[in-house]
């Protein structure tokens, strides 16, 4: 990356507003997401969180409001239309089907066919690439793993979230947005997919985190995106601020 | 490094596990104990010639057991395989029999159990109903309206292409019926559909965990829709060999075909929850069936008493599953 001072931007919200009848979920919400940061996005239960990231990525149509991906403005019919668009989520309750191997997860969705009429006619899947991918994937974000033929039911909890966190490093071209990556996991496993996470950032892809855990958020994040009320309240450096002052700002009890 | 470093106990346990744990090493060492016992009590089991009359047995069932087991796989059941299987007997005789052309008539009643197959694809993918009950009213209307068609009674049914796969050639002092390998075949073609495409992973995903198979895009409800269709075609096709094997259409044939297909399915490893299993088991499954109720007859035994062993053999399968899923 060059060293420009204002950096491009990747995602970026302006003014959405969302409202369900009488509910005003998102009240004119403005997010701005840069290449290459791990931005975290924090706020209190019924502060706009998901309603923001379900925004972002298609899974439901904002009332008001523009939504620019790389400058463009971009309108989702659905999840399959961000994934196309180079977006890629990762989801809390560990979407990995358990019986299946770790190559076959990672590509779950998106198989390669073998090349040649085996592929086109035969519709013969390449097993042996999806496997070297796979490998390749895995060594490059330094993520340790037994066997890739390993059914991903033999792994531990952080193992297979980070099956999910490598399936969607492997296919983002923009950006991954991750929702509570680490809410079903223990101490030592959470450390793994954190440390995925950074080096997913390394890779240059961009990466949302939503999270109720604040010492993670400090551990990782670049800058900390604050709902409240549906607004965002304030966009903070860990660098500046603490722990104390976002759960202000969080709260209402201080502005930034 | 693409592996870690493995503890000599995670390596004895791979080690063990797939020797023992190869998802068919079980069922085989089952097979194998049965033809053993049956060779051992009676020396006519092992005959070239009434080897190839389990197989002759067995084919029916076994075809049954390949949709059963496509529909197991996505954590469903289907309780109208024999149903369906009679429904193609049924109208495949009465058009042969009413003058029309043998190949179109079997080729309509194919078509007919397809779009059967279809409809209970439709009612458990569009409507989200359990398949369990779709398959269960499915059997109810069928097993009605085909009495109600035939009158109650079986009819012979005599065309030469009907009966075609009934009909033997000769394999190194092997008689082999062209059923039988019309059954080798299927078993062949599915299984590579389900081991070596993109279809046949989305069919385990399904099963596996569907919210994560919709999450990462498979259009779960379509794919559910062909796995029943593609099921339905396969009852049709055994409609075709059954009237091989016999040349009558029996509306109160097939009663033991949901026991049977299951069980083969179950005892050859695939699990009743759906995503794991697979079609080399089953046809070891279909195998086990098969070499039990000809031993049973060889020994005299009544036929009653096969139902019975099989109940007991279906339901210690579905044990040994629920166990070593509890155990993980």
């Amino acid at each position: 990356m060059s060293a420009e001072t204002t950096p491009h931007i990747v995602l970026e919200a302006r003014n959405v507003v969302k409202t369900y009848g009488h509910v005003t979920a998102l009240d004119g919400v403005d997010f701005e997401l840069r290449a290459g940061e791990i931005l975290a996005v924090v706020g209190d239960n019924g502060a706009g969180k998901s309603t923001l990231i379900k925004a972002l990525t298609g899974a439901l149509h904002p009332t008001s409001g523009e939504i620019l991906l790389d400058g463009v403005p971009i309108h989702f019919k659905g999840p399959l239309d961000a994934r196309h668009a180079g977006i890629e989520t990762v989801y809390q309750d560990l979407a990995v089907a358990p019986a299946l191997d770790i190559a076959s997860n990672l590509f779950l969705g998106r198989e390669l066919r073998a090349p040649g009429l085996l592929g086109s006619l035969f519709r013969r899947l390449d097993k042996k690439k999806m496997r070297e991918e796979a490998r390749r994937a895995m060594n490059e974000l330094k993520f340790r793993l037994p066997a890739i033929d390993n059914p991903v039911e033999s792994l531990s909890g952080g193992q297979r979230q980070g099956v999910a966190v490598a399936r969607a490093a492997l296919f983002a071209r923009k950006l991954v947005i991750m929702d509570e990556p680490t809410a079903a996991l223990g101490v030592r496993e959470t450390g793994q997919v954190l440390e995925l996470i950074r080096s997913i950032r390394d890779r240059g892809l961009a990466v949302v985190l939503i999270s109720h855990n604040m010492p993670n958020v400090f551990d990782i994040a670049d800058r900390i995106h604050i709902m409240r009320l549906g607004r965002r309240a304030a966009v903070v450096s860990p660098k500046t601020h603490t722990m104390n002052d976002v759960v202000a700002i969080m709260t209402g009890a201080a502005t930034a | 490094m693409t592996t870690a470093t493995v503890s000599p106990a995670e390596a004895s346990r791979s080690l063990k596990s797939r020797i023992l744990g190869a998802p068919s090493a079980g069922p085989l060492l089952v097979l194998i104990g049965f033809c053993l016992i049956f060779a051992l009590s009676n020396p006519r089991f092992l005959a070239t010639h009434n080897l190839s009359i389990i197989l002759q047995q067995t084919v029916i069932i076994g075809v049954l057991a390949i949709g059963q087991t496509l529909v197991i796989l996505t954590a469903g059941i289907d309780l109208a395989v024999g149903a369906i299987c009679v429904l193609g007997t049924i109208v495949a005789g009465k058009l042969v029999n009413l003058g029309y052309d043998p190949v179109l008539s079997m080729g309509f009643a194919i078509l007919l159990c397809t779009a059967a197959g279809l409809a209970a694809g439709g009612l458990v993918s569009g409507l989200r109903l359990p398949p369990f009950i779709v398959t269960l009213g499915i059997l109810g209307i069928l097993t009605a309206a085909l009495r109600l068609i035939s009158a109650g009674g079986a009819f012979p049914v005599r065309d030469p292409f009907l009966a075609w796969t009934g009909n033997t050639m000769k394999l190194g002092g092997f008689v082999l019926t062209y059923g039988v390998l019309i059954m080798f075949a299927l078993y062949a073609v599915v299984w590579y559909l389900l081991n070596q495409t993109k279809w046949g992973r989305h069919v385990y995903a399904i099963g596996n965990n569907t919210e994560a198979a919709r999450l990462v895009g498979i259009p779960v409800r379509r794919h559910l829709l062909s796995v029943y269709l593609l099921a339905g075609l396969i009852y049709g096709i055994a409609a075709w060999l059954a009237l091989g094997r016999i040349p009558n259409a029996d509306p109160n044939a097939m009663q033991s075909a949901n026991l049977d297909s299951i069980t083969a399915v179950v005892i050859g490893g695939t699990s009743l929850f759906g995503g794991r299993g697979g079609l080399i088991g089953t046809l070891i499954g279909a195998l086990i069936v098969g070499v039990l109720r000809n031993g049973l007859t060889l020994a005299g035994i009544d036929p009653l008493w096969q139902d019975l062993v099989t109940g007991i053999l279906v339901i210690i399968a579905v044990a040994l599953d629920q166990m070593s899923r509890r155990k993980n």
